[in-house]
């Protein structure tokens, strides 16, 4: 099949879902239903597109397939501040706090703590993406170190508050969170578009790059603060989704027959989003709310994923 | 880094390590201890040494292989799929065996982590890997795969607090009777040390290897297998020790190359000196309590490794 074939199929196989989705046991109350839907429907476009274009930016940056944007640390830090709020202050400041006030304090952290750590890896001589992801580790590695010493600490009624960040989760979205995410992510990607053509050369590794005549240094920086912003918003927004990206990305690369980014990135966009809608019905409908969104898709896409590796190996 | 350095820090930590603790004992008691000193020293002291020794070395030493294995830098001994099995066992043996002794549970929660293994490296001989980077992401996708059904039944039971603090590292609740499981690990280690050389050329890739009369299958299988057994006896027994199987190999081959044979004895007197070192100021600055290794680790070691990290200049 081509590309471009695989591309609306995927598409038409996301809007067949979101209109499941959407009508499933509507039974009438449809002023009710619709625009609590609508509302996970959007939330859930939203971090799937954030989250793939985030990943397959950052994989092919540092040229690895098994990273995410995870390894700088901004999903940890995340978990560090909800379990310190709690830690500190007790759980019913947590749930008690109003939505928008933890979105800004959420990514405002993030942001901040990306901003020290590009600036101040950036302003040195000679360095490597390498390094910046080395640091990154040992910075998330501290924050989750602290949190879980924290969470083993805490009352089990309070760790079960926090045990409910520690997911991510579409329900219950506050709409002012949800519309301010939105247009932070559009601002975002229409900022950083003009960066994303370079992709492809980037990929080829920095020697060819730079002999290509791409700005590698600069290109680089900029997508990584993309990358960043984007992480960041999702996350504040509905939590840490930290395998989605692997997951989706890697299935995205086995599916698509070319390298080329227009292609892998709205192919990982599309498989995030049918995943993403698929998963949430299964939690719904199911399991009836009683299990985490990312239980169904670390599973059922897992397991997706090692049977596209074996039918590949089978068949060549 | 001399290694002499590090065999003298050794040895000083050690003997320090055996004289820290709330019973009174000194270095002046050796040649007349009495008996309820000798019995502090054998339950207590010395098997705490002892895992402690065995757990640097160990992490450290794995995570170097696996890196080695995968060909990435960024792959964590956790990543061969183990961990997670492993923590399902916990979790199965909680529920199954409340009642029962830890060692039994630690034995239990180990048949799953050595199942979980034998199954990966299934997946991984079925599939044809002419790029290395697929022993890492089958291991991540498979761990993915495990955790998921972990998380649901921890979800599904309430035990998520009881698992994760299960798996956070702790030395104080080492005694005789409880730690002898990680004797397991000296075989293996022993093996992997022996087997450094076919490593170093396995991590050359496939063709390379095949070209240099090297069993590559058998060799990556062999060094998967140790990454995986010791892996989880150090788990099961401490828990989890951030840094060590990531940080530390990446640091060591900063300073000496790629070459195990080499960099293995600095990559596992480090592990050693640094689990070491934690663990006597966890347990001296806030006397008589302690704080937790796992902790202790996560923040002394950001430190450290940062430091080190950013005093190379540049790196090319």
């Amino acid at each position: 099949m081509r590309d471009s074939w695989k591309l609306i199929a995927l598409g038409a196989l996301a809007l067949a879902l979101i209109a499941v989705f959407m009508t499933i046991d509507g039974s009438g109350n449809w002023d009710y239903i619709l625009p609590r839907r609508s509302k996970k429907i959007l939330a859930i476009l939203l971090t799937g597109t954030a989250i793939s274009v985030s990943t397959v930016v950052f994989q092919t940056l540092t040229n690895n397939k098994i990273l995410t944007p995870t390894l700088i640390g901004l999903d940890s830090m995340y978990v560090l501040l909800q379990t310190a709020i709690v830690f500190l202050f007790g759980s019913a400041t947590l749930t008690s706090m109003a939505k928008n006030v933890q979105f800004a304090l959420a990514v405002g952290l993030m942001v901040l703590f990306a901003g020290m750590l590009y600036k101040f890896l950036f302003n040195r001589e000679g360095n490597h993406l390498y390094f910046l992801l080395l640091v990154g580790i040992i910075c998330g590695t501290f924050f989750s170190s602290i949190s879980s010493f924290m969470q083993m600490l805490l009352d089990p009624n309070d760790f079960l508050i926090v045990q409910d960040k520690m997911f991510a989760s579409f329900n219950n979205m506050n709409t002012d969170v949800l519309i301010l995410s939105i247009v932070l992510v559009l601002l975002v990607l229409l900022y950083f578009y003009r960066d994303f053509k370079y992709l492809d050369v980037m990929a080829l590794g920095k020697e060819h790059a730079v002999n290509l005549g791409v700005p590698h240094g600069r290109i680089t920086k900029r997508l990584l603060v993309a990358v960043a912003l984007l992480v960041a918003v999702s996350t504040a927004l509905v939590g840490p989704v930290t395998f989605l990206g692997l997951l989706v990305s890697n299935v995205a690369y086995r599916l698509m027959s070319t390298f080329r980014h227009k292609v892998v990135i709205a192919g990982t966009v599309l498989i995030s989003i049918v995943a993403l809608v698929g998963g949430q019905l299964i939690v719904e409908r199911v399991f009836t709310f009683s299990t985490t969104l990312s239980v169904i898709l670390n599973f059922v896409g897992g397991i997706y994923f090692l049977y596209l590796l074996l039918k590949e190996s089978k068949s060549s | 880094m001399k290694i002499g350095y590090l065999w003298v820090a050794l040895i000083v930590f050690s003997f320090t390590s055996l004289f820290v603790g709330v019973s009174n004992l000194s270095p002046l008691d050796l040649f007349r201890m009495t008996d309820y000193q000798w019995e502090i020293m054998w339950i207590s002291r010395i098997p705490r040494l002892i895992s402690i020794l065995i757990a640097g070395v160990g992490m450290s030493v794995i995570g170097l292989i696996m890196q080695q294995l995968a060909r990435n830098k960024f792959v964590s001994p956790t990543t061969a799929g183990t961990t997670d099995s492993a923590s399902l066992g916990v979790l199965v043996a909680i529920l199954v065996f409340p009642a029962a002794s830890p060692l039994f549970k630690i034995a239990v929660a180990f048949v799953f982590a050595l199942g979980g293994t034998m199954l990966f490296m299934r997946i991984l001989n079925r599939i044809q890997f002419r790029d290395p980077i697929l022993i890492a992401l089958v291991g991540l996708m498979f761990g993915g795969i495990v955790g998921s059904i972990t998380t649901f039944l921890a979800l599904k039971y309430n035990l998520l607090q009881s698992v994760n603090s299960w798996l956070f590292g702790d030395f104080s609740s080492i005694l005789k009777g409880k730690y002898e499981m990680l004797y397991v690990s000296l075989p293996l280690i022993a093996l992997a040390y022996l087997y450094a050389n076919r490593f170093t050329i396995a991590g050359m890739g496939e063709e390379f290897a095949v070209n240099l009369g090297l069993k590559y299958r058998q060799v990556v299988n062999l060094g998967l297998g140790i990454v995986a057994l010791v892996a989880a006896v150090i788990l099961l027994t401490v828990g989890s020790l951030p840094f060590l199987g990531l940080i530390i190999p990446n640091i060591v081959s900063l300073y000496k190359g790629d070459n195990l044979r080499s960099s293995l004895p600095h990559t596992a007197l480090l592990g050693a000196v640094f689990v070491l070192a934690c663990d006597i100021l966890g347990r001296i600055i806030i006397y008589p309590y302690e704080i937790s290794i796992g902790l202790m680790v996560g923040v002394i070691g950001s430190g450290i490794f940062l430091y080190l990290l950013l005093r190379r200049k540049s790196y090319a």
